[in-house]
């Protein structure tokens, strides 16, 4: 295997791992708690965005740049992420689904809208470059980089696997899957639903600007292209085709997704004549589309479907 | 300055109010919120461009800046989007309604729908902007201070006669009281004997019909692309939900009122933050009356 393949190869799974990070992320709101997140786009976006201003150094034409440490970008932007999706969850996770769906919908919209026209705080279109990678300065060459940042994502994702695996076996999770199932039925135990649904939609939203942040770190830039609301349905159909519910599966997915839209681009570029590279995009985008509809048609479990979850306790009967 | 905007308000709104129309219906009648049907709007007014592109725009009737071929494009997008609504119901919805599958399954559907259909607009057209017609108009001075072009005049015209000619049908028709019943219980409707796949095929070509409509007079206003359906979907919602699911009526005033705060934001704040007004109006409808202007209240689902 020549350099170049491998090396494409740990940047392909990075992409994955962050992606795979949004997926668990929605896995937890939808796939186990049942709420309808059509903002993802724009979750990312903040988390991207506030930790690119933590951590560029102050510029002449941006207005709000920190040059503060890696860290304390990750830190910030998963606040700023968790305070954002806290307000929202608080004025829209009492109506019916589908209103949910609509006002995420509408949140990643004007986020869209911020990181064009803000341009003091965003760079507008043109984003801005410069954002530091971690230890960057450790390394001979970019590839042993992508080769720590690989470790490093890793890292990353085993931890939140871990924990969200944790919390879901926990009493905490069985109430949240309660509610999903039978919403009245978990009030009537004394369960307050809008706050089990409120406090799962913070902490999936969370992820989603952690994901952001690293994903940033990672290539060095920030740009509002890469937050166009395509991501949205880019993360369900990890979601729907791994099988909700299951975070295994929201892995999976986030893996097959990215394999079909990676080759299915490269497949494009080398068949479609440059003139009709708008043509050619638009193909990749409706593979999405069906991808998404022929699962939930044919497939609705996903590729694994369900993971029966009991606690550990229900044995020792 | 303010009683144009106004007026550019109501002549967007008006547009709105068709396609609120279907997305209302949706809501109420066949339940679940139709993220495509931004996009049976798109597929309307390039539709009408087939047509036009056939049989020409027409030559200039008076001081509007087509013929009567134009017309004819119209109804020609309004059945052929009616019908393809009702086609994508029979292939996605309908399978997933008699399915067990989770009621917001279609939601998500709805989103994969509206990607293909807007991509396939892509791969046939290709990204650029159409034109019906590339006569010029002389804007009219309907009120002092505020203009108006033939065209925009004539929209408001047809749209008031349509929804006019809307209310009667939903108000005395066999089919209207059914869709109303349905919207009111699908459960006591059925028990009625009211026959539901047939209210649902008329829904959808209903809403294709009117969808397809306010697609054309995007387009005469004054050009077709490819994200013209996408960038109205949070207005056609905001004015569904805010004049309430279900109401033929509501739906009309909630669009006037969005195109209205739309247009009217411009005095206020930066134009590039013109299409987040919707989300305002509708997140405040939300906070405040989620059940809308003319919407019975109901329990939360």
């Amino acid at each position: 295997m020549s350099m170049g393949l491998v090396s494409y190869g740990v940047f392909f799974l990075s992409v994955v791992l962050i992606l795979g990070i949004v997926a668990l992320g929605l896995n937890l709101q939808w796939g186990y708690t049942g709420l309808f997140n059509a903002g993802i786009a724009g979750f990312y976006a903040i988390g991207a965005y506030t930790h690119s201003i933590i951590t560029t150094p102050p510029r002449a034409d941006l207005i709000a740049n920190m040059g503060l440490p890696w860290v304390v970008g990750i830190a910030g932007a998963m606040a700023v992420t968790a305070l954002a999706a806290w307000i929202i969850g608080l004025a829209t996770i009492r109506l019916r689904g589908d209103y949910l769906a609509i006002s995420t919908f509408g949140i990643a919209v004007t986020i869209q809208l911020v990181t064009l026209n803000f341009e003091a705080l965003t760079g507008g279109s043109q984003g801005f470059t410069g954002i530091p990678r971690p230890l960057y300065g450790m390394f001979g060459s970019p590839f042993a980089f992508n080769l720590f940042y690989f470790a490093l994502l890793l890292a990353v994702v085993a931890l939140v696997y871990w924990g969200l695996e944790r919390i879901l076996r926990s009493p905490w999770g069985r109430v949240l899957k309660a509610v999903r199932e039978d919403e009245t039925a978990a009030i009537a135990l004394g369960k307050s639903a809008i706050s089990f649904r409120l406090q799962s939609f913070v902490i999936g939203s969370t992820l989603m600007g952690l994901a952001g942040a690293l994903y940033v770190s990672f290539i060095g830039f920030v740009s509002p292209f890469d937050f166009l609301p395509i991501v949205t349905f880019q993360i369900w159909a990890m979601v729907i085709v791994g099988g909700s519910g299951n975070n295994k599966g929201a892995l999976l997915g986030a893996l097959t997704v990215w394999l079909i839209w990676a080759s299915s681009g490269v497949a494009i570029t080398k068949l479609v004549p440059p003139a009709h590279a708008a043509q050619g995009g638009a193909i990749q985008v409706i593979l999405i589309g069906l991808m998404l509809v022929l699962a939930l048609l044919f497939r609705p479990r996903g590729l694994i479907g369900e993971e029966t979850m009991v606690s550990r306790h229900a044995d020792e009967r | 300055m303010l009683g144009q905007a106004i007026a550019d308000g109501i002549l967007t709104g008006a547009i709105i109010a068709l396609g609120a129309i279907g997305v209302s219906f949706g809501l109420q009648i066949l339940r679940f919120a139709n993220f495509a049907h931004s996009e049976l709007v798109t597929w309307g007014a390039y539709l009408a461009l087939v047509f036009v592109t056939f049989a020409g725009p027409g030559t200039p009737t008076g001081p509007l800046s087509f013929g009567w071929q134009l017309i004819a494009a119209m109804v020609f997008a309004g059945v052929l989007t009616g019908v393809l609504a009702w086609v994508v119901d029979i292939l996605v919805f309908r399978r997933l309604r008699n399915s067990d599958a989770h009621p917001l399954s279609m939601v998500f559907a709805a989103f994969g729908v509206a990607l293909v259909m807007r991509h396939v607009v892509v791969l046939i057209w290709g990204h650029g902007s159409y034109f019906y017609t590339r006569e010029l108009q002389i804007a009219l001075e309907v009120l002092p201070g505020i203009r108006m072009l033939p065209d925009q005049i004539f929209i408001l015209g047809l749209t008031f006669v349509v929804v006019a000619a809307m209310h009667l049908y939903l108000t005395y028709s066999r089919t209207g009281m059914a869709m109303r019943a349905m919207a009111e219980s699908p459960s006591l409707a059925r028990v009625c004997g009211v026959q539901v796949e047939s209210v649902v095929r008329w829904t959808w070509f209903i809403s294709g019909g009117l969808a397809a409509m306010a697609g054309v007079f995007l387009g005469l206003t004054p050009q077709l692309h490819p994200e013209m359906g996408f960038n109205l979907l949070l207005a056609l919602f905001a004015a569904a939900i805010l004049g309430g699911a279900g109401s033929l009526i509501g739906a009309v005033v909630g669009g006037l009122l969005v195109g209205l705060a739309e247009n009217l934001s411009v005095l206020f704040i930066s134009p590039g933050y013109k299409t987040a007004m919707p989300f305002l109006v509708l997140l405040l409808v939300l906070f405040f009356r989620p059940q809308g202007l003319f919407g019975e209240k109901e329990g939360s689902r």
